[in-house]
């Protein structure tokens, strides 16, 4: 009933003296929004200072970057750095096993939760609701406690120090899963119905109609399995001991001291080692800010 | 909810005998769970319980077999060994130090980009960059920026007359200063979340408080923050879990140093099982660490029960 009241008194068109009102509030509101524009830019621009002084010692030869005080100014600029690191050459393998495991762990993430999910949310079979707890269970189980018996499991197929050894853990993600059976569930069935009418089987909906409207769930899934992957650090650490695989992560964990006080060279690699991320994040900036506001991932 | 739209579907469902259907379907949902759910089984469930297995026993990495039968004495070790607990107070520590920064900057920054006239995406890309980085690629610039004498941090700070403190080689100095990397890091993720959260409340509640007489800071607290609940909630218990899990700053930046002042518990995992070859111990560790992180868990799914029958 008080709402109702409310309503009605807000229908009303305003007085002359409401209206006068409203516009001076506006106007409050305005230069409070004007001036909240003003710090957070003076934040943000804080935050990339880190990046920015990155970039600026990276671009001074490794002597200037020595001098006491250090300053942004650079004498002498130069890409002399980026080279160095480049024709070292292990930034290349690094990036090869980083992109080959994370997106064979993407890949296989996508596939392989998207089908599982497809038989949660459209198929109807005994023990559904306890297969979805039993795979709901697993997003509680944080995989760094597991390190210990993965190792082991590892070790005995003789699979240390081989891609597989870093991608098949990372590919059952249960999180992945629930996501793709939200995305499903809130798909319209009528073209499914239609199919089915038709004679199509499960497996060739799946294929032509569900995936293909599955986009966003997918291409969410998809990069933020990547970015996980790229971003591991423990797991492959502890597999991968053979240089030749080693992933952009482990390459810079293991060769961080060997460049002793170049520290130009140190901040080219660090600059290398982010770039692809970088990239993927600028590209696929909508779909990522998409997918955590709508599914609260978290790595 | 899932079992209700389903169950809407099959009454929309043409002709078809729901019977047959149904065991029809039966033998193509397994074809569909199966490669799932082996690898599920294989390397979550199947660790998960045999963590718990070499818990009870004196097992070596270099040794095949679980090894003599320990009871729960690893356990008994782990509660009475101090280098435990203070894995674990550092990992509490670190949680401490991290979590209200990255919760109250990425609330604060989120609340004054969603007032913000313009250059919202250069607001996200500002404060979104960093959380892409590796963590390697993070740890590497920030060891820089602490370098006595030659880094930035030492450099603004004697800029305005202060003595820097060495950052990451004072062990008092170690934890905040890997905690204050890590909030300029994966603040990014909790500003995300916040202005997801914030673009929801419909404006006219703005519009209808704003005729009401209720100037900006008042529509903050009255209107904001309440409808904001849930997703502190979210926001809260992720970044707490996260926390937990800390590791690869610490092993990057401090090595567990100086002098052990940073050790957290991953780490005192890690060297008690693949250093000191204790597969055993270490699993008990990390039992003790996983019920921490259930336990955050199961007080968040309390909280939001809640707060929906609240509602």
């Amino acid at each position: 009933m008080a709402i109702a009241t409310t309503d009605t008194t807000l229908s009303v068109a305003p007085t002359g003296r409401e209206r006068a009102t409203a516009a001076a509030y506006d106007r409050r509101n305005k230069l409070f929004n004007r001036t909240c524009t003003g710090v957070l830019i003076a934040f943000a621009l804080l935050w990339l200072v880190p990046v920015a002084w990155a970039i600026d010692t990276a671009l001074k030869p490794n002597a200037e970057t020595t001098k006491v005080p250090p300053t942004w100014f650079i004498e002498n600029p130069t890409l002399e750095s980026f080279k160095t690191v480049l024709q070292q050459g292990d930034i290349w393998k690094w990036y090869l096993s980083s992109f080959i495991t994370s997106a064979a762990t993407a890949a296989g993430t996508v596939l392989f939760a998207s089908m599982a999910a497809y038989a949660l949310s459209r198929l109807h079979f005994r023990g559904r609701n306890w297969v979805f707890a039993f795979i709901l269970a697993g997003i509680m189980i944080p995989g760094q406690v597991l390190i210990v018996p993965l190792f082991r499991e590892f070790d005995t197929l003789h699979l240390l120090n081989t891609y597989w050894a870093v991608i098949l853990p990372q590919v059952p993600t249960a999180i992945a899963v629930f996501i793709f059976v939200q995305f499903f569930d809130g798909l319209p069935r009528e073209l499914e119905e239609a199919a089915r009418v038709d004679g199509a089987s499960a497996a060739r909906i799946y294929r032509t109609i569900v995936m293909p409207l599955s986009r966003p769930a997918v291409s969410a899934v998809s990069i933020f399995t990547f970015i996980w992957s790229w971003n591991n650090l423990l797991w492959p650490l502890l597999v991968l001991t053979n240089p030749n695989l080693m992933t952009i992560q482990v390459g810079l964990a293991t060769v961080q001291g060997s460049y002793g006080i170049r520290y130009a060279d140190v901040m080219a690699s660090a600059l290398l080692g982010g770039l692809p991320l970088v990239l993927v994040f600028l590209l696929f900036q909508r779909n990522i800010v998409e997918g955590i506001a709508g599914t609260g991932l978290k790595g | 909810m899932t079992t209700q739209t389903s169950a809407g579907g099959r009454t929309r469902a043409p002709a078809a005998p729901a019977p047959q259907r149904r065991r029809h379907d039966d033998r193509t949902a397994w074809t569909f769970l199966i490669p799932f759910l082996v690898l599920y089984l294989l390397f979550v469930i199947g660790p998960t319980v045999y963590a718990f297995i070499l818990s009870l026993f004196n097992g070596s990495l270099v040794k095949p077999g679980l090894g003599s039968w320990a009871g729960l004495g690893n356990y008994a070790e782990a509660v009475e060994s101090s280098e435990f607990w203070s894995s674990l107070w550092h990992t509490i520590y670190f949680t401490i130090l991290t979590t209200p920064p990255l919760v109250v900057l990425a609330f604060l920054f989120a609340l004054l980009a969603d007032r913000a006239v313009r250059g919202r995406a250069f607001f996200r890309v500002a404060f979104f960059l960093p959380y892409v980085l590796p963590s390697a690629v993070m740890a590497l610039i920030w060891i820089w920026i602490y370098t006595p004498a030659l880094g930035l941090a030492e450099g603004w700070l004697s800029a305005i007359g202060i003595t820097a403190p060495t950052w990451l080689g004072d062990p008092n100095w170690a934890m905040p200063s890997v905690a204050m990397a890590t909030v300029w890091w994966t603040l990014g993720f909790n500003f995300v979340l916040y202005l997801a959260g914030l673009q929801d409340i419909p404006r006219e509640l703005y519009e209808a408080a704003a005729i009401d007489g209720a100037g900006p800071v008042q529509q903050i607290f009255r209107i904001t923050i309440p409808l904001l609940g849930r997703t502190t909630t979210l926001v809260v218990v992720l970044q707490v879990i996260a926390s937990l899990k800390i590791f690869d700053q610490i092993y990057l930046m401090t090595s567990g140093g100086p002098n052990f002042s940073t050790i957290p518990s991953l780490e005192y995992i890690y060297d008690q099982s693949f250093t000191n070859m204790r597969i055993g111990y270490g699993s008990a560790v990390s039992m003790l660490l996983f019920v921490v992180i259930l336990a955050v868990s199961f007080v968040w799914f309390g909280i939001v029960r809640r707060q929906e029958s609240g509602v």
